[in-house]
């Protein structure tokens, strides 16, 4: 190392260009295409470059749709990148497929990575080992409409507590034209959005059930608790019409053109909704039961080393994910995305619980479950189609529910190796 | 290396003097036969690497439960067996025929009627013609976006806006499972309508006055000129818009996803076509055995539906 030091320096007299190329290590760092993590990462990229000016990062993004086809055909060929971004739900196969590497113990002893960061990181453990780690975590919570809430007569700095209050306050706040036709909604209700999330771990449950057990292997939702949680969810368009699925084509375009009082959404959704002009809008947490039961959906995006990284790539590597989870990171990507910082310390200052936007997606963190997918985009298809078949064929919740659940489990039982 | 190039070369050309030393054990017709050969071999190499290969490694694929990241293991016909027990799979083949079966006439009529009376028209036709052509040269996801939209429901969408008008009730269009995939097929017809309408108006100029002019003094009526004349010699054009429509139609994607984006080739798989599941298999749940043996399942539809259209060819010579 020194010597290569040394034989750059004298290089550089020559050439400045020379100098760069002798000396920095480049590594390469994936994601996919969204615009404020781009831009947090190109962020974080410059910061880390000026604290490690031999380490150069190159950020190679490509579509979500993509991405993980981009990863796992890029490892077959040995081009794979060494830092890379990966839902929690892709463990499974992302290790099973080699792809990636245990993080050396060195740099991140586990029992610092339990003490310091939320439990939910645990979902990147296999084995004893943890194969990645999250700069930030994201939770949902409820949105709403402040213009709207005052125009309806409630009060803006009451939002709903209770499942109760919120069905109340949706009906006040909905509208519908003479044919009876939604024209504001009281709430979005859009299961391609994150009511299957709200609806798998949180109605769920507050009804009296349990979603999944064994590691969330197995499908328990088929019971009293999960077809009362589907019936509530439909009755809201069928009985009490606070809404409609597929108003304003989306349930978030509906509440950014203010056509919603409100709408469930998670932390990501923070950087779009602030350019919003029109109206003013608050968060809450999601409201509880009866019985005060209050539950969440937490997930995240981890960054793991690639498992052909060697060398000083590796040694790269390192650094530069001991910095993605450092908490100088995680405050800039707060800021630029509005996701919330993965380790403990940084998260619960008093300033973010404190904050109107931040202190309920906190909050909802400490009670929030974290769905282990085996094959997300197949279970979360899944819920659509069970919601669909009651608003649309009229299939009763208790059948749709159990129908639902036989599909998902077989679908569990498939992914296994 | 340069001189039998030169030997070849003149060899190959018609009467070229061809009594060189080595060069002597093959006669003209074989040299010349050696150098068309050499020269085709080139796109033959090309397409049995790029095409071919692909095409029977997809079914070895179709034969294993490879997942992209995990060696892949033979099953067998597993994939197959799994694929025409599957509900979802008949629910997709319906709908992929009910585009091919239901689109390629109404499409074919609708643009055979377009070309026939714009054929007719003096007053800006080649204004007109082009305004038929535009939705041709615009990109299918993007027409599908503004069709999505045009399709919601109130308070935003164009459509439900015309029909509130003038008094007929509102319709789900694309969120019922009824409606979706005429809906999508709408759209479909609407973006190819161009194409087929300047083909057909080729065929209909194509087709000498003389006879119009003789069938006209002998009497004939519009209907009877149009039956007896335009459509018969018009059979070629009409049999390759067939085609040409039915792989579209068989191979329906762009339209299906992008209107759907949300829940795709729904509501509750409506929409659906082979391809959207194909790449929902391959690309969603990685399951690329299963994929592949879709895959072949449409390449046979796709293989029988060209050759019984080429048969129907040959018989009309």
């Amino acid at each position: 190392m020194r010597k290569s030091v040394l034989l750059a320096g004298l290089v550089a007299g020559f050439s400045t260009f020379a100098f760069n190329a002798a000396q920095a290590v480049e590594i390469e760092y994936w994601q996919y295409v969204f615009d404020t993590r781009v831009k947090a990462m190109d962020q974080l990229i410059t910061d880390f470059q000026t604290k490690n000016p031999d380490i150069t990062v190159k950020q190679v993004t490509f579509p979500y749709a993509d991405y993980q086809t981009r990863v796992i055909a890029a490892n077959m060929s040995g081009n794979g990148p060494d830092v890379m971004q990966l839902f929690y739900g892709w463990l499974d196969k992302f290790a099973a497929g080699g792809i990636l590497q245990p993080l050396p113990a060195d740099a991140f002893p586990h029992e610092k990575i339990e003490k310091e960061f939320f439990p939910i990181v645990s979902a990147m453990k296999r084995d004893g080992n943890y194969y990645g780690l999250p700069t930030a975590v994201r939770s949902l919570a409820l949105f709403y409409n402040k213009k709207l809430f005052t125009e309806a007569g409630l009060d803006p700095s009451k939002p709903p507590q209770t499942l109760d209050e919120f069905v109340a306050a949706a009906e006040k706040i909905a509208k519908h034209d003479a044919a009876g036709n939604v024209t504001v909604a009281g709430s979005t209700l859009d299961m391609t959005g994150q009511d299957h999330q709200w609806w798998r771990e949180v109605l769920v449950r507050q009804f009296g059930g349990e979603p999944y057990t064994d590691n969330d292997t197995k499908v328990t939702y088929n019971s009293e608790a999960g077809a009362q949680a589907l019936k509530f969810y439909t009755s809201l368009q069928t009985e009490k019409k606070i809404g409609a699925a597929g108003f304003m084509d989306e349930g978030q375009a509906a509440f950014r053109a203010g056509k919603a009082g409100m709408t469930i959404d998670g932390t990501f959704r923070l950087g779009a909704f602030s350019t919003i002009k029109d109206f003013e809008w608050g968060v809450t947490e999601l409201p509880a039961n009866k019985d005060g039961l209050r539950s969440n959906y937490a997930s995240y995006f981890a960054n793991g080393i690639g498992a052909k990284t060697t060398g000083e790539e590796l040694e790269a590597s390192k650094k530069f994910l001991t910095y993605l989870t450092s908490p100088e990171a995680m405050a800039i990507w707060l800021k630029v995305v509005g996701e919330l910082p993965a380790l403990r310390s940084a998260a619960l200052t008093d300033a973010n619980l404190k904050d109107p936007i931040y202190g309920p997606f906190l909050k909802g963190l400490e009670y929030a479950h974290t769905t282990m997918f085996k094959d997300e985009l197949g279970q979360r298809q899944n819920a659509i189609d069970m919601t669909n078949r009651v608003l649309l064929e009229g299939q009763s919740p208790e059948d749709s529910v159990k129908q639902a659940a036989e599909a998902e489990q077989e679908m569990i039982d498939a992914a296994k190796p | 290396m340069g001189t039998d190039n030169l030997q070849g070369a003149a060899s190959g050309r018609p009467g070229g003097t061809a009594a060189t030393m080595p060069a002597d054990r093959f006669s003209m017709r074989t040299r010349r036969l050696l150098w068309v050969w050499g020269f085709l071999a080139i796109p033959i190499l090309f397409y049995a690497i790029i095409r071919f290969y692909p095409t029977f490694q997809a079914f070895y694929l179709s034969m294993t439960n490879w997942d992209l990241v995990r060696p892949a293991k033979f099953v067998g016909f597993a994939n197959y067996i799994k694929l025409f027990k599957d509900p979802q799979f008949w629910k997709v083949f319906r709908n992929t025929f009910t585009y091919l079966i239901i689109g390629t006439p109404l499409s074919l009529v609708i643009a055979f009627t377009v070309a026939f009376f714009l054929d007719r028209v003096r007053f800006m036709h080649n204004f007109i013609r082009a305004l038929y052509f535009l939705p041709y040269l615009t990109t299918a996801a993007a027409m599908a976006w503004v069709w999505r939209w045009f399709y919601q429901p109130p308070p935003i969408g164009v459509i439900n806006d015309v029909l509130a008008i003038v008094g007929i009730p509102q319709q789900p269009f694309i969120r019922s499972t009824d409606q979706a995939l005429f809906s999508v097929m709408v759209t479909a017809i609407w973006a190819g309508l161009g194409f087929q309408v300047i083909i057909f108006m080729a065929g209909l100029r194509a087709i000498p006055t003389t006879f119009y002019e003789a069938a006209r003094i002998d009497g004939l009526g519009e209907w009877a000129i149009l039956r007896k004349i335009t459509l018969p010699l018009l059979k070629p054009t009409t049999v390759f818009l067939v085609v040409f429509s039915s792989i579209a139609f068989l191979r329906i994607f762009d339209q299906v996803y992008n209107m759907t984006t949300n829940d795709p080739g729904g509501p509750l798989g409506s929409t659906k076509p082979l391809v959207l599941m194909i790449y929902q298999t391959a690309f969603g749940s990685y399951a690329m055995g299963y994929a592949a043996a879709q895959t072949v399942v449409l390449f046979t539809i796709l293989l029988i539906v060209s050759l019984l259209q080429l048969w129907i060819l040959r018989e009309k010579k």
